[in-house]
């Protein structure tokens, strides 16, 4: 049998690629929402781990409600995108300083 | 010690599984992000499989690679990017993007490993019999003890809706359109003309 351990660090591993993505494609906005959703899959998969190593089946409600939100976050993100692109050209992060921040 | 068939399936796929993220922030082009991380879903999917959650790993592969992932393709092909430029600092960041990773690797498996988690501590609990239904098992659990949170999931699904479309949406003003409001308030004098013809076998005789 396959210990808890190596899906925890696997999902860890999936992690820290995502975030490893933030840190290389801080300019391409569609790389970083991409990045994000690999995040909440390895969260996913730390939360079905130990839904089936507690025998509890409430970690994987869990993680239906984490993909819900995720996908309305991505609908929302992407439109944001396109409307962005429209009024801009450009999705580069360091064009986007309309509002001085 | 020889692999059994289940470590040899979790190797493979966690191989795949990390690859392909890999693959995801260092492809050049977007098009192909999008495409390894179809590959990261799907076998994400085949992990959840093993751990026997059927029913979320079917949900995954139908709602996210068939509809969240297939909306991300369509973004991507449809803005016409300059990918040099948005490449231009990968380089430079990517000694501290490696770093923060690595770090944060080490942390989280010192804390998540073995000697925590490993099989002394957790041991894997026995896989359930043939006639164990999973989607059962989690539709008893949501539909009982999760339901005032499933309505609100489904309300964040409306809003959600409501404002991808209310954000895209563009009035165009070159563009013949029907007012729906106009065409229901319109009496029957603005329409009709009432005319008043000769008596018949009067005209032609």
């Amino acid at each position: 049998m396959i210990p808890l351990s190596h899906y925890l660090v696997l999902g860890a591993a999936l992690f820290c690629i995502a975030v490893a993505g933030v840190f290389l494609n801080r300019k391409n906005v569609i790389v970083l929402l991409m990045a994000i959703e690999l995040m909440l899959l390895a969260v996913n998969t730390n939360f079905v781990a130990f839904a089936r190593y507690l025998g509890d089946t409430t970690g994987q409600v869990f993680v239906f409600f984490v993909l819900t939100v995720a996908a309305a976050e991505a609908a929302i993100g992407l439109a944001i995108l396109v409307v962005l692109f429209r009024n801009r050209g450009s999705i580069n992060v360091d064009d986007l300083d309309r509002m001085k921040g | 010690m020889p692999l059994s068939f289940e470590e040899f399936l979790f190797y493979a796929f966690g191989a795949v599984l990390l690859a392909a993220a890999l693959g995801v922030i260092t492809a050049r082009n977007p098009v192909h992000s999008v495409l390894f991380l179809v590959l990261a879903f799907f076998t994400s999917a085949a992990l959840w499989l093993l751990m026997e959650a059927e029913f979320l790993a079917l949900t995954l592969v139908l709602v996210y690679v068939g509809a969240v992932m297939v909306l991300f393709l369509f973004v991507v092909m449809m803005l016409d990017i300059d990918l040099a430029a948005l490449r231009a600092g990968f380089a430079r960041y990517l000694p501290l993007g490696l770093a923060v990773a690595a770090i944060i690797v080490w942390e989280m498996a010192s804390v998540l490993g073995p000697a925590r988690f490993g099989p002394q501590r957790m041991e894997a609990p026995p896989p359930q019999g043939a006639g164990y239904s999973n989607t059962k098992a989690l539709g008893e659990t949501l539909y009982t003890q999760h339901l005032y949170a499933f309505e609100v999931a489904a309300l964040i699904l409306l809003v959600a809706i409501v404002a991808a479309i209310a954000l895209t949406l563009r009035r165009r003003p070159d563009v013949k359109r029907q007012e729906p409001a106009r065409q229901v308030r319109v009496r029957r004098r603005e329409r009709v003309r009432l005319v008043r013809l000769p008596p018949a076998g009067e005209g032609e005789g």
